[in-house]
């Protein structure tokens, strides 16, 4: 909601960008600079197959991302995200191969990742529990039903028309790369030119303000847990497409990753700012990040230390702006 | 009739015992439940040696949830305790190999955790970040660390002596009591006895008024970090001891039973309410609840969902509470 007035402060120092608009470029000119080294360090780096390699993790990783963007904006935090996909993930294996059928798989692991949402939605709203706390709880409630469920067992082993969503290639480019750019077309639209997003951001920038000015401020601090819920199913059918395997850790790492991605794309945790493209550049430098490391042989080992390190920087970098533009 | 009821209620015995019953119920009502449950189906609950058992488990879970009870009455949280435990087993073990020194191995842990919790304390104090991003940052960071440190393995072949701490007894009284008790005690002190006390619950209830009084809560907030660090630490010793060396997924998850015992204990997580008493009865709550199930041959996943069911419920019970 700053947005609007921050331009006009700006314009005599003779730029045209806004600050939102100048803080994409400085991070689309981090991932260009993040590519160009990894390029000269590695020869592995700048070939077709790598590139589209990273394109399709970062789509994954938009996909769970975009949901918790919407959350984030609204000055919630969804920390459930990584254990709803396992939980998902784990049921929409098990109908798969029980029923045969995909559709009915993969309407259970949607439906179980926005019924999550949806619980966490009137945790937040109804209850009234601090949505870090309320979701928190909710990861190790998912944690323990989801290690129960499965009983140590892994599942694995599916149909090649199921596969084909997350490794399957449409005109040379993998699948899930089209299901992001649905995702950001449909996302963008809504948050930007219906009055339905631009009622989550002003809830997010300030609450009271916008309950006193007639925003249906608890439909939509439900709807876009709902939304990180759902986001969150989704993208657990196609990780479990992509590794053709479920079982009952496969998300830990993703709640990490996912928030570090929405931090680095330049969306506020103090709610309010951010955009859905900002998430996918995040998600795109956060996996180069991460694809070079392995181009580079550096352990698996280090990844929780350097994603948790990115997700402090980002957060700091962010109170910072705050502080010089006086928010 | 309604004058007489009017002069009872009015009366102040009546309205101390109306709010000793008051103070009792939540926690202590749920663990009495969990006893009389737990002793009616299984029979090994009552035991003396599970009891022990009980009461051992839950000294590295007291030494977690007492500073944690301070961190959130300062309207914080503090998710990378369990990583950072994990990660100073990992320390303790590979420096106490190293150097064969037990005394060395301990500060090196306990430096390391000092350190952690300062760069905590550091980032939300001076940047005013939010705790749960800070931590979980740092939950990541440790994470890592720890299974750099320990390439992913187990660290076998720490000095037998190590294992007092955890089996040892002084004067009839285990070793771990004794140290979950002299913290308590300690810590007891700390929050109700001196200033640095009082500011820990202003934080939570009335930041604006400490920072108009012209207080600086940035050092308090720092400290309370710190502390949370250097339980985590002592937390250490008896874990290591217990498990006879460091591995870098020990205690992962361990913060959330801390939180949980928190929160079941009364306090609240938004204005400074709530103490350590609470945490305790909490503590026992958590350790009754985990052991109980146990006995009855329930996998961790089903304690661990239980655990998140009655954090959601304490939750929900606290903002009702907060509301009215």
């Amino acid at each position: 909601m700053n947005s609007a007035v921050q331009p006009a402060l700006d314009a005599p120092r003779g730029t045209q960008l806004s600050p939102e608009q100048r803080a994409l470029v400085l991070r689309l000119a981090v991932l260009g600079l993040l590519g160009l080294a990894l390029t000269l360090a590695s020869q592995a780096f700048l070939t077709p197959g790598n590139l589209l390699n990273v394109l399709r993790q970062a789509s994954l990783m938009f996909l769970l991302a975009s949901g918790l963007t919407l959350v984030i904006l609204c000055g919630g935090l969804d920390l459930s995200i990584g254990a709803n996909v396992a939980l998902s993930a784990c049921l929409a294996g098990t109908v798969i191969q029980g029923t045969g059928s995909v559709l009915l798989g993969c309407a259970v692991g949607a439906g179980c990742g926005l019924a999550i949402g949806v619980l966490n939605g009137l945790m937040v709203t109804a209850l009234r529990i601090p949505p870090f706390i309320a979701t928190y709880g909710m990861l190790w409630i998912l944690h323990g039903v989801t290690y129960w469920f499965m009983n140590g067992e892994t599942i694995h082993g599916f149909p090649p028309a199921f596969r084909a969503l997350g490794s399957g290639y449409f005109a040379g480019v993998p699948l899930p790369v089209y299901l992001m750019l649905a995702v950001l077309l449909v996302g963008t639209v809504l948050m930007q030119y219906t009055t339905w997003g631009q009622e989550v951001y002003a809830t997010g920038a300030n609450t009271e303000a916008a309950e006193l000015s007639g925003v249906p401020v608890f439909a939509r601090r439900l709807a876009v847990y709902a939304a990180s819920g759902l986001m969150g199913g989704l993208a657990s059918l196609v990780f479990l497409a992509r590794l053709n395997s479920a079982e009952g850790d496969m998300g830990e790492s993703l709640t990490l990753q996912a928030i570090a991605a929405v931090l680095i794309g330049g969306t506020s945790l103090f709610g309010g700012t951010g955009t859905l493209v900002g998430t996918l550049i995040g998600a795109l430098i956060l996996t180069v990040v991460l694809n070079g490391m392995n181009l580079l042989s550096v352990s698996a080992n280090w990844q929780p230390l350097i994603t948790g390190v990115i997700v402090i920087l980002s957060v700091l970098s962010d109170a910072m702006a705050r502080k010089r533009h006086g928010g | 009739m309604d004058d007489a009821l009017q002069l009872v209620a009015s009366s102040r015995r009546w309205r101390w015992s109306l709010r000793l019953l008051h103070s009792i119920s939540g926690a202590a009502w749920l663990l009495a439940l969990l006893c009389l449950v737990f002793s009616l189906v299984t029979p090994d609950f009552l035991s003396g040696a599970n009891l022990r058992n009980v009461l051992l488990q839950g000294t590295i879970l007291l030494l977690l949830a007492l500073p944690m009870t301070l961190i959130i009455l300062t309207e914080g949280l503090d998710l990378s305790m369990g990583a950072l435990l994990s990660l100073c087993t990992v320390v303790l073990a590979v420096v106490q190999i190293a150097t064969g020194s037990i005394l060395l191995g301990f500060s090196a842990a306990l430096l390391a955790a000092l350190v952690m919790g300062a760069a905590n304390g550091a980032l939300i104090a001076a940047f005013d970040l939010p705790p749960f991003v800070v931590t979980l940052g740092t939950l990541g960071a440790a994470q890592g660390l720890a299974l750099v440190a320990a390439e992913g393995r187990t660290t076998m072949g720490v000095a037998q002596g190590l294992r007092w701490f955890w089996e040892g007894s002084l004067l009839g009284v285990a070793a771990p009591l004794w140290m979950a008790a002299l913290v308590w005690v300690a810590i007891h002190m700390l929050l109700y006895h001196t200033r640095f006390g009082g500011r820990v619950f202003a934080l939570g209830g009335n930041r604006e008024a400490l920072r108009f009084a012209g207080i600086s809560v940035k050092w308090s907030l720092l400290w309370v970090y710190m502390l949370g660090g250097a339980c985590v630490g002592l937390a250490a010793l008896l874990m290591t001891a217990r498990i006879n060396g460091g591995h870098p997924t020990a205690a992962i998850g361990l913060e959330f039973d801390a939180i949980a015992a928190v929160a079941v204990g009364g306090t609240a997580f938004e204005r400074g309410k709530g103490g350590l008493s609470g945490t305790v009865l909490g503590v026992l709550v958590v350790g009754v609840m985990r052991n109980g199930l146990n006995l009855l041959s329930m996998p961790s996943s089903v304690q661990v969902a239980a655990v998140g069911v009655v954090v959601i419920a304490a939750l929900w019970v606290d903002a009702a509470r907060g509301r009215s």
